[in-house]
């Protein structure tokens, strides 16, 4: 008879939670208890201990009718809130003329094609999502449909050491031009755990645009993991603008599979006290004739620490790929640190592939340039920090998302640009 | 005698982490509507100067005063020593990618009008007032609204310092080798619109080694700092005989 260990800390973690009963999840649930968590010799987390998840002992949620102040975040007047984890419809407000909005459990799910096909099997947290959400939102935008308005999505986090797995699954269909904006906030949660699955299917000619606004509490830890997939002349922009939490770490990995496509990734960290934030990109390019660029913004104050690990791959017949990567940080006190790596696997011999990537501290001569004139030297810093991620900002093209961001940052750090 | 505006006492500097004396017992008086050269051979000092006065970090004065219109500089912070009406036009003016022109002079002079306590000033009277300075030193109004100094020429840098003091309006300008790089054309240009700028109420202390620029910009006082201190004072025939026997004689002399 064969026997399988199991990780006494994943035991523990589970202890409690029930035993999924629908097959989707049980199979997750049964991967999970194999699985272990990451630790730093896992190449993936070398940077990242996830002690203050592993070691935590969760609740999962429970139904809400509280109040939320939730209004100060809203970018779109369409919108649905999503209470750890759970679809709070009474506080939702959108017309399912233009996106296609369902709310499924995970039997609903199960039943679409595409649906958890393309997620890393050996990943925790994925598995964890998939075993436990309750809710999951599906969005399918139809073939041709040009949509002007965002939706946004505003995950809320409330009460004590809830684990929130938030689940999203978005088809854009082909020719489809469309955007949506995911709002992280922590509002009065504490020691939460927010853990995020969305997968996303762009298909042929379609454009999709994901907007990410991080703002959790200081306590709170979370594990973003976008799975998108691309079809042929499609383009696919996610930005991710990090300013508070504990411990974030994103996962963005991308299929390129059609021919023709453009990707594009920007982010921007602020951290300040012992925030820990860790951004792993994987762009994977099987396919010939694509464009794919990023660019990762860190600014790190405090004892706060920044991971970057930007992996891209360009298999064998993917031919004329251009792929460039940029990542540049700032370090605003001596106790902070930024570890980086750009990752270019290249298997392909007609390809252009660039990366750079620059770690320093803000330029004394052009700090005491702008105070010779008259701004004072705090000011000055902020001058020189919006400057740095200006273009990580510019790139969310929309003026509403903009001030949020501002607010938020004045929020959490006492400044905006 | 009109009143003073500079008064710097027997100023000693030196560089912080090497502790290496720069500035050796520097004086230098300043009255309203005065023109200061102050020339000397590479190496004088005469950055050091311009930078100690502004108050730039990573040089320690160990002794002697910097006083401005009867304020103690020493103890306030660069930019509080900008609203009290200092004006440094830097030999190297930096680039700032990202941080626009007027944008940040906008943030300077309405930080300095809090200060004085006045009123903020208005976007439209801002742009005017734009329009106006950046023809005084013929700028091009595209480059004032591009980021600080990137892609500029050395020319166009320059001219963009003097545009910055036209904006600030500054009590006590130093202009460090804002001759230099220029072409004759731009020197006329720079030069007249420092003569514009200059008034009974204000002063313009001229930092060069070359004698070119104060045929365009009249000195009242030609001064020689040498190893750290000022070691002749002359009228503008002091900058001809400068041209003529170099510096040498004065350093020798000294040593005599
Ligand atoms: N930050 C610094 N670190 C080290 N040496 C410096 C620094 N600034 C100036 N010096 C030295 O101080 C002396 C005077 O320099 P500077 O004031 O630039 O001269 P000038 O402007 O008269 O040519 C030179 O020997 C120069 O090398
Ligand atoms: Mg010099």
């Amino acid at each position: 008879m064969m026997t399988t260990v199991l990780s006494e800390k994943m035991q523990s973690f589970l202890d409690g939670f029930p035993t999924p009963e629908n097959s989707l999840q049980l199979a997750a649930y049964n991967r999970l208890i194999e699985l272990d968590f990451p630790t730093t010799r896992d190449e993936y987390w070398k940077y990242t201990r996830v002690g203050k998840i592993s070691n935590s002992k969760y609740t999962l949620p429970e139904k809400s009718i509280r109040d939320l102040s939730i209004e100060q975040y809203i970018v779109s007047d369409q919108f649905i809130v999503i209470e750890n984890g759970l679809v709070r419809l009474d506080l939702s407000q959108f017309n399912s003329s233009e996106f296609n909005i369902d709310f499924k459990d995970a039997e609903g799910l199960s039943e679409l094609a595409d649906f958890n096909a393309n997620l890393n099997n050996e990943d925790v947290f994925t598995q964890l999502n998939t075993a436990f959400f309750d809710e999951g939102i599906e969005i399918t935008i139809d073939n041709k449909a040009v949509i002007e308005k965002k939706l946004q999505l505003i995950y809320v986090s409330n009460g004590d050491a809830v684990l929130a797995n938030n689940r999203l699954f978005i088809h854009a269909g082909k020719s489809s031009k469309s955007s949506i904006v995911i709002t992280q906030i922590g509002e009065s949660g504490e020691n939460c755990f927010n853990n995020l699955v969305t997968e996303v299917i762009v298909e042929d000619n379609a454009h999709f645009t994901i907007h990410k606004i991080q703002s959790d509490n200081d306590s709170n830890t979370q594990v973003a993991t976008e799975q998108i997939a691309q079809g042929d002349n499609s383009t696919f922009k996610i930005n991710t603008v990090t300013l508070n939490g504990l411990l974030v770490r994103n996962n963005i990995n991308i299929a390129v599979n059609g021919q023709n496509c453009s990707t594009y990734m920007n982010g921007a960290v602020i951290g300040k006290n012992n925030q820990h934030v860790d951004n792993h990109t994987f762009v994977d390019h099987r396919v010939p004739n694509c464009y794919s660029n990023e660019n990762y913004k860190y600014v790190l104050d405090g004892k706060s620490t920044g991971v970057f690990n930007g992996r891209v791959v360009v298999q064998k017949d993917a031919q004329v790929i251009n792929a460039y990567q940029n990542n540049g940080n700032i370090l605003l006190s001596d106790h902070a640190s930024i570890n980086s790596k750009p990752e270019l696997e290249i298997y392909a011999d007609d390809v252009k592939c660039s990366h750079g990537s620059t770690t320093g501290q803000l330029d004394e001569d052009a700090l005491f340039y702008l105070q010779a004139r008259g701004i004072s030297k705090k000011n000055a810093k902020r001058i020189l920090v919006s400057a740095f991620i200006g273009e990580v900002i510019e790139s969310y093209e929309d003026e509403t998302i903009t001030e949020l961001i501002q607010q938020l940052l004045e929020k959490e750090h006492g400044w905006t640009f | 005698m009109s009143k003073v505006l500079l008064d710097i006492k027997n100023l000693h500097a030196e560089i912080e982490d090497e502790g290496k004396q720069i500035l050796k017992g520097l004086n230098l008086t300043v009255r309203a509507g005065e023109i200061h050269a102050i020339m000397g051979p590479n190496g004088a000092g005469k950055s050091t100067l311009a930078s100690v006065v502004a108050g730039k970090d990573g040089y320690e004065v160990t002794e002697g005063s910097i006083e401005m219109d009867g304020k103690d500089l020493l103890e306030l912070d660069p930019d509080e020593r900008a609203k009290e009406g200092l004006f440094l036009a830097f030999q190297y003016p930096v680039e700032i990618p990202g941080v626009s022109n007027i944008n940040f002079l906008r943030t300077a002079i309405n930080e300095i009008k809090e200060y004085r306590k006045e009123d903020p000033v208005s976007a439209k009277d801002f742009m005017s007032m734009v329009r106006e300075k950046s023809k005084l030193v013929e700028l091009d109004a595209k480059l004032a609204s591009r980021s600080v100094n990137e892609g500029f020429s050395g020319g166009e840098k320059k001219r963009n310092e003097i545009f910055q003091m036209a904006m600030l309006e500054p009590k006590v300008s130093f202009l460090d080798e804002t001759d230099s790089g220029l072409d004759i054309d731009a020197l006329r240009i720079v030069a007249a619109g420092v003569n514009k700028l200059k008034n009974e109420n204000n002063a313009v202390v001229l930092i060069t080694h070359y004698q070119r620029l104060l045929d365009y910009i009249i000195p009242d006082f030609v001064h020689v700092l040498a190893d750290g201190k000022i070691v002749k004072t002359g009228d503008k025939n002091l900058a001809l005989e400068l041209e003529e026997k170099g510096y040498d004689w004065l350093t020798e002399e000294k040593a005599l």
